[in-house]
């Protein structure tokens, strides 16, 4: 076990340097003399003196304390927990990108512009749409952006736009949330026994009102919608616009494309299907790609190619406005265009292959062990309930500890909301048949332990750096940060 | 499946293919995919390029970034809100291990201690720089931070109207306008005078209405606001006041937190990341502790494990898209943990010297810049008030001409405001920081001199 405990202000030393910085070569270098006093700060910040190697071995021990996928098996579902192919890293380094400010004018970043224009038309062709937005930053900041698109789309047309946005009871949270936040009223659609959303409920909700259906594909179920075409054709026909939610987007790559099944607008993850690290929680990228009709309402400025060059085109009227102050995760961009480059269309479709093989060959290893509650043939991820288990007196948390211990991270649990005890397991292309045997091995261990010996899973983690976290006290006392007395909030 | 199949990220061989099928019981992938309608099944290869091999890769995207004037083959000032600071070489290979890049978000603390210690070491850095008591794990950048504040301004004030300084990065400010377009909140934009927030006419425009006045410490144009004043506005009709800042600066500079903030937003770029053509970038966000409960993004806090032992983990989610769903306070979810790492080591190495040296090195070095370029024939600086690394230089040629002509010469010489504001197209806006040598600043002007000739 890894008994490390320190926080860098702890290794504090006064006096101590990390930094190399120039001697002041200019004559006067006397913040007093420059500033007004009012402006310059009474004490200096408190933050920590520690030298470079302090640090180093600091991270260095940190690091240590996390999962990554370049050290487990990750089979968080929906999140795509892919290889992070090394080469993206050192393309996303070379100093003409990672170097490059954002105000360089036109003619001078024109190597930059071509990579966001070509992977923008890449990206098109990808989900099937006539354009493509790269500048939200994730994929909460795609739907919103997708949505305030349709707003503008709808008030450009009608003069109103509209009052809800229909989402799927299956849906990522973001989407409810994305829809309140451009001023929409949430309407939840219910899914049918099958999984799929209930086309009967989408029909009795849909009238002049609806803005848009908001729906993943493939599911949060893992499942392909089968009457996707029908829920398309219903809303156009109501004048509504269809958004897709294209977090599961990896298990479509040369398959099917989302213009192809008739949605308008959808947001990609670069950090899920196109390989960019998640690192620990971000940065991400959530390109939004849609049909022409949509496209004066696409943020500004657009990446655009006239005779001789690329350019930034920022005369768009209708434009929605920025979402990112510049143009968007440029080197999120230059990893996913790295990627695309890499793996050419008949990667790109092996990469679907796999990924919905893999998740089946899950499903059928562990479908003995755990009950299965929509039994439509899995896509890119499999969702399993541990109810059975929770008879047994443990429940989806207690099986994801124990994996902790057994050398593998957890899969997403309690989501989606519509299976009780949810383990959401996505486990990519990009893992072996050891890994997945290895996987299933440990699944199945724990099912028998769930029923023999429950206290192995109640008590687990035990090797992971701290066991099971008081979240209560987290949340009633907050502690949310250091001082050299302890809590204080 | 074609030869796809022996690409390096897939591992699977035919063999194993086989009897992956055998096991699934089906006799191949195809019969898997029967959910798919026909009629929208792609029937053809995707027209994109073909695969290329990574010798050949990595020469084509070589010469994509060479054709960048990049800040290593050019002399660079510019600024608006990106910047070349120093950034220490041990950074990139903390961020290159893989238990911190390849990691997700850190839902199973057990595991994730690593990220959830980086970010509690970050929430108490910003908080030590702003002034402020509460840091969240980060935000996008600087813009939408912003905009989430206008957001959370209104939730809490139960108000409608946003008041932005005109001095605020015109860049952020159109993020502030668009997030405002669905909940209908105006923003309205109070004049500046002689580069800083013209006061009277702030306001003026300060109602009972307003949810919100928003100004940037630094502005846009490098000068110095007073917040003290601003805050008094605001605050004397019940509006909330936030404060968007450099926190480079704010290691040299007063914390807003002790000119009366309610919320600091900012761009935390240049705290160890490079400027990456914009993005991504670090979207910081403060606020009272008694505003906690309605902050948008992810919160880190510590706890104690089942044996006593100190541990982390993301707290008070109740206020998150993932719970609260159409509820929440956003709906942010993937936010920039790996760039708050880059910041937060950042913020360990430079220290509590370190950074203020810094900082105190890119307001001298601006100094000596304004100065001398200043005493070129027909310049002169735009603006008279107190400014921090960055300053405006009206110059007595069209600016685009001047620059194109510095950018022969390897020098970025600033950013041309016509493109923000009609009234300043005589104008560049020239940032400096400790980066840049006195030598380097003598070649500007000298170069500048011959320019505007």
């Amino acid at each position: 076990m890894n008994e490390y405990d320190g926080l860098v202000f702890e290794l504090s030393v006064p006096g101590r340097v990390g930094y190399s910085l120039p001697e002041a070569d200019v004559p006067e270098a006397d913040p007093a003399r420059l500033l007004p006093a009012a402006h310059l700060r009474r004490a200096p910040a408190a933050l920590p003196e520690v030298s470079e190697f302090d640090a180093v071995r600091h991270y260095t021990r940190l690091s240590r304390m996390n999962y990554g996928v370049d050290t487990h098996f990750y089979p968080l579902g929906s999140c795509t927990m892919k290889y992070n192919p090394k080469l993206n890293e050192d393309m996303a380094r070379l100093p003409g990108f990672a170097r490059l400010h954002p105000l360089t004018p036109e003619e001078a970043s024109q190597g930059a512009l071509q990579l966001m224009g070509e992977l923008g038309e890449m990206l098109a062709e990808i989900v099937g749409m006539d354009g493509v937005s790269l500048q939200p930053a994730a994929g909460a900041q795609g739907e919103l952006t997708g949505v305030l698109m349709i707003r503008a789309f709808h008030l450009d047309r009608e003069g109103s736009p509209r009052k809800k946005v229909l989402v799927p009871d299956s849906a990522h949270g973001t989407n409810p949330a994305s829809t309140a936040i451009a001023g929409y009223q949430t309407v939840q659609v219910k899914s049918d026994q099958n999984g799929e959303v209930d086309l009967l409920d989408l029909e009795r909700h849909l009238d002049e009102d609806v803005a848009a259906l908001m729906i993943t594909v493939p599911n949060t179920l893992g499942l392909f919608e089968s009457r996707i075409l029908e829920a398309t054709g219903l809303c156009h026909a109501k004048g509504a616009q269809v958004y897709m939610d294209g977090a599961n987007l990896n298990a479509l790559l040369g398959l099917t494309r989302s213009g192809d099944l008739g949605f308008d607008v959808v947001h990609m993850n670069l950090h899920k299907t196109f390989t960019t690290p998640h690192g620990g929680g971000g940065p991400g990228a959530g390109p939004v790609a849609f049909k022409a009709h949509l496209a004066p309402f696409m943020p500004t400025p657009a990446v655009v190619r006239d005779a001789e060059a690329w350019r930034l085109d920022r005369k768009r009227p209708k434009s929605v406005g920025k979402v990112q102050s510049f143009w968007g995760n440029f080197g999120m961009h230059v990893r996913a265009y790295t990627y695309i480059r890499t793996m050419g269309p008949d990667g790109l479709r092996a990469v679907a292959e796999n990924a919905i093989l893999n998740a089946n060959y899950i499903r059928a290893r562990l479908l003995p062990h755990y009950d299965l509650p929509y039994e439509g043939a899995s896509m890119h991820e499999v969702v399993f309930s541990a109810r059975r288990q929770k008879a047994q007196g443990v429940s989806a948390t207690d099986i994801a500890k124990r994996l902790l211990d057994l050398g593998f991270y957890a899969p997403s649990i309690y989501f989606p909301l519509i299976v009780e005890e949810a383990l959401m397991i996505e486990p990519t292309e990009t893992e072996s048949k050891e890994t997945l045997d290895a996987f299933c091995d440990a699944m199945i261990r724990i099912a028998g332990e769930a029923a023999s010996s429950p206290q192995t899973l109640l008590e687990a983690p035990v090797t992971t750096p701290v066991r099971r976290l008081d979240q209560t006290l987290a949340a009633r006392q907050p502690n949310l940060r250091w001082t050299p007395r302890g809590p204080t909030l | 499946m074609r030869h796809g199949e022996t690409m390096r990220y897939l591992s699977t061989t035919a063999a194993q293919r086989a009897e992956m099928l055998r096991v699934i019981g089906v006799g191949d992938v195809e019969t898997l995919l029967e959910r798919i309608p026909s009629k929208a099944r792609l029937n053809r290869d995707l027209m994109i390029p073909a695969a290329l091999a990574e010798g050949d890769l990595i020469a084509h995207l070589r010469g994509l970034a060479e054709r960048n004037a990049d800040s290593d083959r050019y002399v660079t000032f510019l600024g608006g809100g990106a910047y070349d600071h120093y950034i220490p070489s041990m950074i990139n290979h903390m961020l290159l291990r893989g238990e911190f890049f390849t990691a997700y978000t850190p839902y199973q603390p057990e595991a994730s201690q690593g990220t959830l210690r980086s970010i509690y070491e970050y929430q108490t850095m910003i908080c030590e720089l702003t002034g402020m008591d509460v840091t969240n794990a980060s935000l996008y950048d600087g813009g939408s931070a912003l905009a989430e504040a206008a957001l959370m301004a209104h939730s809490v004030t139960e108000r409608d109207q946003i008041v932005v300084s005109g001095a605020l990065s015109p860049l952020a400010r159109r993020v502030v306008e668009t997030y405002c377009a669905g909940p209908r909140l105006p923003v309205k934009t109070v004049p500046w005078a002689d580069g800083v927030t013209d006061l009277d006419a702030l306001r003026k425009a300060v109602t009972g209405k307003t949810a919100c006045v928003m100004v940037q410490y630094p502005n846009f144009f490098g000068c110095l606001e007073d917040l003290d004043r601003a805050a008094a506005v605001a605050h004397e009709r019940g509006a909330l006041f936030v404060v968007s800042v450099d926190p480079v600066a704010l290691a040299l500079l007063r914390p807003p937190g002790e000119a009366g903030a309610d919320i600091v937003v900012g761009e935390g770029q240049g705290l160890g990341n490079h400027l990456n053509f914009g993005g991504p970038y670090l979207g910081l966000f403060s606020c009272r502790k008694d505003l906690v409960r309605r902050m948008p993004g992810r919160l880190v806090g510590a706890t104690v494990d089942r044996d006593g032992k100190r541990g982390f983990v993301l707290t008070l989610q109740t206020r998150e898209q993932h719970i609260r769903r159409e509820k929440a306070t956003s709906n942010i979810c993937t936010n920039v943990a790996l760039i708050a790492l880059a910041a937060t080591i950042h913020v360990a190495l430079l220290g509590k010297e370190g950074l203020r040296r810094a900082a105190t090195l890119s307001t001298a070095k601006a100094h000596y810049a304004a100065e001398t370029l200043g005493r070129v024939p027909g310049v002169s600086l735009r603006f008279g008030a107190p400014f921090f690394k960055e300053f405006a230089l009206r110059l007595p040629r069209n600016p685009g001409t001047v620059l194109r002509a510095l950018r022969r010469r390897r020098i970025l010489g600033g950013v041309a405001l016509a493109q923000f504001d009609r009234r300043l197209k005589d104008s560049i806006l020239v940032a400096v920081t400790e980066r840049r040598t006195r030598a380097e600043i003598d070649a500007y002007a000298e170069a500048l001199a011959s320019a505007v000739a």
